[in-house]
């Protein structure tokens, strides 16, 4: 069985009108038959009494000369009451004197007249009605017995009355009932069909069919315009998800292009790194060679004709080999830097400590008789190509080396400060240093801030340790000032240089 | 000193020049054969035309490696192939010291790799120092004799 909670509405609605009407007419019935049965009895009763008055009154005479045979013909009289189921003539000694009807068994009356008045005792009517002569002197007593079946007939009927109008009241109840709730349960209805159908459709655009102005249809029209403002929401929610993936199309094919724009230039990178190779390999045998020759077939010259040339004659000779020299050692500078871009990277842990010992070792053992105060942090260490790292380190000590040889106490520093989270190496000597003017060009492949007699040089080396820190995607930069000395600053960002590769 | 001769394979008649001079200025005297290029360098040594080789090999190879026809490398390789040149010392002696050549000369089995400076007082002391090695210092596995 379905708890009340859970039946239909129209259920509910016709289980309360039907309640309703069946409690209100019940009481109303209730009440009509009773005023009836009250009315009925009371009725029954004065029409007894009356009957009662009048016998009475016409036994005076036949009680007072105690004749028995007018009694009798008096009480006989009662058969035009049938409801007078029996009577009696009690004497004034309590003797029943004459009975009604005729033929009826002596006990069926009382021995003795009871209490005057009329009353209902044992589903009959009783009633006693004193006779008397005058109105002083009592004779004798009169007993009346009716049967209440008119009474019952008349409730029985009122009864069957108000049973079949209860029943076709309510059922004319349930009838404008099922009729009437309608105008309530039916936009109840409609609302619960709309809402079903827009939560498994998803479809927004449905509306409940409108109704009248009361509550339901304030609440339908309520709910309509939330289905119209949850329409327009979906709508725009729509439009911007097409307009969110003609976007991810968009973007996707940009990305595409992109990617393939990329892959051309990754080969055309590739190429060009090829022939930079080709290019590469082709210097380092064939440009060297006729600098060989020069230089050889100018000792040649010295030692085989030197005598016969003069100082002049021999100092140009001198100068052709010097610069076949200089320019021998620029192609191997520029071979170096070279190789340095186009060497493959291993990430490694690299202990730049070590490594700056390793260097400064190689320096002092180069020349001993130079007085050189070296400061080298321990535990340096970066993750990077070891062999890149080295050249870098090799350059800038190299430099500082170079650049301390006029300066009378040289000290040279290699260590690191820690400025924003980020590792800072730096490289600090107290050497010749440079004007900041040009700290720009100090990168600069072959740029040089001093003339070769001052300090010789290429002015390849600091590119070559600014491209190796470019590709460990690090920073390089340098502070200093004329005779004050140098300091170069580097950083090294490993995350960005994968391993192996030419980034 | 070692009276085997040394094979000089090398296209640059100035290098060519430059190294008989070096040589000579320390006194070594062995003799010299070039070798103009690789195929020459080959036919020297197997022989031309399904013809023999030298009666003796050379006591060492001094080979450049950027030649004409066949490169150094390709020599290099035909002479460890052959059984009766596979133990004989070759020294690359060429002007590049680019990495993959030095790794690929000693994995194709050369005995040495010396750059050839530009400074020619320091060609003229490498040029004695191999010579010392090779001639004298070095104790070569005897070839086999040519049937």
């Amino acid at each position: 069985m379905i708890p009340l909670r859970d039946w239909p509405i129209q259920r509910k609605l016709t289980a309360i009108f039907l309640l309703i009407s069946g409690l209100v007419l019940l009481l109303t019935s209730a009440a009509f038959v009773t005023y009836q049965v009250i009315t009925l009895r009371r009725m029954t009763l004065k029409d007894l009494s009356t009957l009662g008055r009048v016998i009475a009154t016409n036994s005076t005479a036949a009680l007072a000369f105690a004749n028995e045979g007018d009694a009798r013909e008096i009480l006989a009289a009662l058969r035009a009451q049938p409801h007078v189921v029996a009577a009696g003539l009690y004497d004034a000694t309590g003797r029943l004197f004459a009975r009604y009807p005729p033929d009826l068994a002596a006990d069926s009356l009382p021995a003795t007249p009871p209490v005057d008045g009329y009353r209902f005792e044992r589903g009959h009517l009783v009633g006693v009605e004193p006779v008397a002569q005058t109105a002083n002197a009592r004779l004798d007593s009169l007993y009346l017995e009716s049967d209440v079946k008119a009474v019952r007939d008349a409730a029985r009927l009122t009864g069957i009355i108000g049973t079949v109008v209860v029943a076709i009241a309510l059922l004319a109840a349930y009838v404008l009932g099922r009729a009437l709730q309608g105008r309530i349960a039916d936009p109840i209805l409609a609302l619960t069909e709309t809402a079903k159908a827009v939560s498994t459709r998803q479809d927004y655009s449905v509306r409940a069919p409108p109704s009248g102005r009361d509550e339901l249809g304030a609440l339908t029209d309520t709910f309509n315009q939330m289905l119209a403002r949850i329409e327009e929401q979906d709508r725009a929610l729509r439009e911007s998800k097409t307009e969110l993936e003609q976007r991810v199309a968009d973007r996707t094919q940009e990305l595409a292009e992109r990617n393939e724009a990329l892959r051309r230039n990754a080969a055309e990178l590739l190429a060009a790194n090829t022939e930079l190779d080709a290019f590469a390999y082709s210097v380092s045998h064939d440009l060297r060679a006729p600098l060989r020759s020069i230089d050889g077939f100018s000792q040649v010259l010295l030692e085989d004709y030197g005598p016969k040339l003069d100082e002049a004659g021999r100092d140009s000779l001198q100068r052709v080999r010097a610069n076949s020299q200089r320019m021998a050692t620029l192609i191997d500078d520029l071979l170096k830097l070279a190789r340095v871009t186009r060497s493959e990277m291993r990430t490694e842990a690299v202990d730049l400590s070590a490594i700056a010992r390793d260097i400064v070792g190689d320096l002092q053992r180069a020349a001993p008789e130079r007085p050189v105060e070296f400061a080298i942090a321990p535990g340096l260490s970066a993750r990077g190509d070891s062999r890149l790292l080295r050249v870098v380190l090799e350059n800038l000590l190299r430099n500082s080396w170079k650049y301390t040889g006029n300066q009378a106490r040289p000290r040279i520093e290699f260590g690191s400060t820690g400025g924003n989270g980020e590792r800072v190496f730096m490289v600090r000597d107290n050497g010749a240093g440079f004007d900041m003017k040009y700290a720009d060009k100090l990168f600069g492949v072959f740029q040089r801030l001093h003339t070769a007699s001052e300090f010789e040089g290429t002015g390849v080396g600091l590119a070559t340790v600014r491209r190796i820190i470019t590709r460990h995607g690090g920073r390089i930069w340098a502070e200093g000032a004329v005779d004050q000395g140098a300091t170069f600053y580097f950083t090294i960002v490993t995350a960005r240089a994968g391993p192996g590769g030419p980034s | 000193m070692n009276s085997g001769h040394i094979l000089l394979v090398e296209d640059n008649s100035d290098d060519v020049a430059l190294t008989m001079r070096a040589l000579k200025s320390h006194n070594i005297t062995n003799e010299v054969i070039v070798a103009r290029d690789g195929v020459q360098a080959l036919e020297y040594l197997f022989g031309k035309d399904g013809g023999s080789g030298p009666e003796e090999l050379p006591a060492v190879v001094l080979l450049d490696l950027k030649l004409p026809r066949v490169n150094g490398m390709e020599v290099l390789q035909r002479i460890r192939a052959e059984e009766r040149t596979k133990l004989l010392p070759v020294v690359i002696l060429t002007s590049s010291d680019e990495e993959r050549d030095v790794v690929d000369g000693y994995s194709l089995g050369a005995n040495s790799y010396v750059r050839k400076p530009v400074d020619f007082v320091e060609f003229t002391q490498a040029a004695k120092q191999l010579g010392l090695y090779w001639l004298l210092m070095n104790r070569a596995a005897v070839a086999p004799r040519k049937k």
